[in-house]
């Protein structure tokens, strides 16, 4: 990889959507997977762009996630292309494509990853508010990348996944673009590939000094954060009339695993007949226990999906955006999943290489379980 | 008193090559084990999702057996690890959510071992016992 700098005289998302319009123009990708702003200027949405005038509404700084690009990325490349796509994604994005390639649910042979330093991100609704409100809703996040610990607005918050993120850096990409430890409203640092540096005839610079320090302190109060999270959650679920209770407001609408990069089963086995019950069956159940709750199966929901997919979870919070009743799903996801991965010392979106636990077993493990 | 005594209800997956067949040798060789198991039959403990196991002990049941063959032993090759690796992920969720997740055990069993599963069942049941009956037996709110 190699250290460039990008000067933006004092337009950071313009130097950073020229670069972007380049790899277009060059012919170095044949399509862009990029936010561009909608019409009437309140949400960006992810698009897939092959013509460069299509450009115009880029915007990839917006702080906001409709839907994690990784499921996306799924979609445009399952049963492969032959086009060379580029897109820009956040690192909880790019570790779930990294999932998703090892569960044979996308291909990364023909992408071009852009990687993003993630500044934090709004629900849909609150980002709407804010752009209507006509609040410059970038550049006060930007104002706050050299120094570090970026704020919400007033009377805003950053989704609760981003307010526990502690990997907002890009892991992986051909290009990666750094926001944190300089002011981008001078130069914008990027990590770049050998080769495509060559091509786009990025300069070698030296790297942003004090990003280091600052994505750290970030971190740090990001894990203090999560820690206390988790700690609550465990607070609350020691029982299972407290797990009842966290998940009392379920309306069991799937929107959790509909949004969820990782449930990708095609057929989930809740929306198939296993769980269609002839009409005598719920008599029965309400005459053995005395009543029933209808529908029936919300905790078997939720533990089943913890089941099949908490050892990949990158923590993007989707499932909790997607939450008509506000749970804290991804609180419950990451708290578990952090004691199931480290059974298996599996960081989901580390490495290519590792398979996915639940994919693979060593002969020698696990011998107290029998 | 001996006719009020909780009898526990057990749910077993076990294994068409071995631990069902083992409990065939109990039941032919006429070995004596407590009747408090309901068997399911499966062609492997590695084609058992975790969903089954989770309704069974939603439903009040007081314990689930999963039988598999020994290590090195599957009539698949591995499905015995990815079982045991999917049971060691149940019951972390399952002890993180508040459940009593020793109401799982996970045993081999080989379709010689019918003394061993007719063992087997009866430790269980005693274990059980001392535990009492499953906390969520009768919920109607699960």
């Amino acid at each position: 990889m190699v250290h460039s700098v990008l000067k933006t005289d004092g337009n950071p998302s313009e130097a950073i959507h020229s670069l972007l319009r380049r790899l277009l123009d060059e012919g170095i990708v044949d399509a862009l997977l990029v936010p561009l702003r909608v019409a009437s200027g309140d949400n960006t949405v992810q698009t897939l762009v092959r013509d460069a005038r299509r450009l115009e509404g880029m915007d990839v700084l917006a702080p906001v996630m409709p839907v994690t690009t990784a499921r996306l990325v799924s979609a445009i490349t399952m049963t492969g292309i032959k086009e060379r796509v580029g897109v820009v994604m956040r690192d909880c994005e790019i570790r779930a494509v990294v999932e998703l390639v090892k569960l044979q649910q996308a291909k990364a042979d023909n992408l071009l990853i852009i990687g993003m330093d993630c500044l934090g991100t709004y629900e849909v609704p609150d980002y709407a508010d804010l752009m209507r409100s006509g609040a410059d809703v970038e550049g006060a996040l930007l104002a706050h990348a050299i120094g570090g610990q970026p704020q919400p607005h007033e009377g805003k918050a950053f989704r609760t996944a981003c307010q526990m993120c502690e990997k907002f850096t890009p892991s992986h990409g051909d290009l990666r673009i750094h926001l944190f430890g300089d002011d981008p409203m001078e130069r914008i640092h990027v990590e770049v590939a050998d080769d495509l540096a060559a091509r786009l005839g990025l300069e070698p610079a030296a790297p942003a000094q004090a990003r280091e320090n600052v994505v750290a302190a970030i971190a740090r109060q990001r894990t203090e954060t999560r820690d206390r999270l988790f700690a609550s959650f465990r607070e609350r679920t020691k029982d299972i009339a407290g797990l009842q209770a966290y998940l009392s407001t379920c309306i069991r609408c799937h929107n959790c695993m509909v949004n969820c990069p990782i449930c990708y089963c095609k057929e989930c086995i809740f929306r198939t007949p296993i769980f269609d019950h002839e009409s005598e069956k719920y008599q029965m159940w309400a005459a053995r226990k005395g009543a029933v709750r209808l529908p029936t199966d919300t905790l078997l929901f939720h533990i089943t999906r913890l089941n099949h997919m908490v050892t990949s979870c990158v923590g993007c919070g989707m499932c909790d955006s997607a939450c008509p009743s506000h749970l804290p799903i991804a609180t419950m996801f990451r708290a578990v999943g952090q004691e199931v991965q480290a059974l298996f010392d599996y960081v989901p979106g580390r490495s290519l290489d590792e398979p996915p636990p639940v994919a693979t077993f060593r002969e020698d493990e696990l011998e107290g379980i029998q | 008193m001996a006719d009020t005594e909780f009898e526990p209800r057990i749910i077993a997956f076990l294994c068409n090559w071995c631990t069902y067949t083992g409990a065939d040798l109990a039941g032919t060789s006429r070995i004596q084990y407590p009747p408090n198991i309901r068997v399911i039959r499966l062609m492997c403990s590695g084609a058992l999702d975790p969903v089954y196991v989770s309704k069974a002990l939603l439903e009040g049941a007081d314990g689930v057996l999963i039988g598999g063959c020994h290590p090195g032993d599957c009539h698949y090759q591995t499905g015995n690890y990815k079982a045991r690796r999917r049971v060691a992920i149940l019951k972390s969720i399952l002890k993180q959510l508040g459940f009593d997740e020793d109401r799982i055990w996970l045993r081999w069993i080989s379709a010689s071992e019918g003394r061993l599963f007719a063992d087997t069942v009866t430790e269980m049941v005693a274990a059980l016992k001392a535990k009492g009956p499953n906390p969520l037996k009768g919920a109607w709110d699960i």
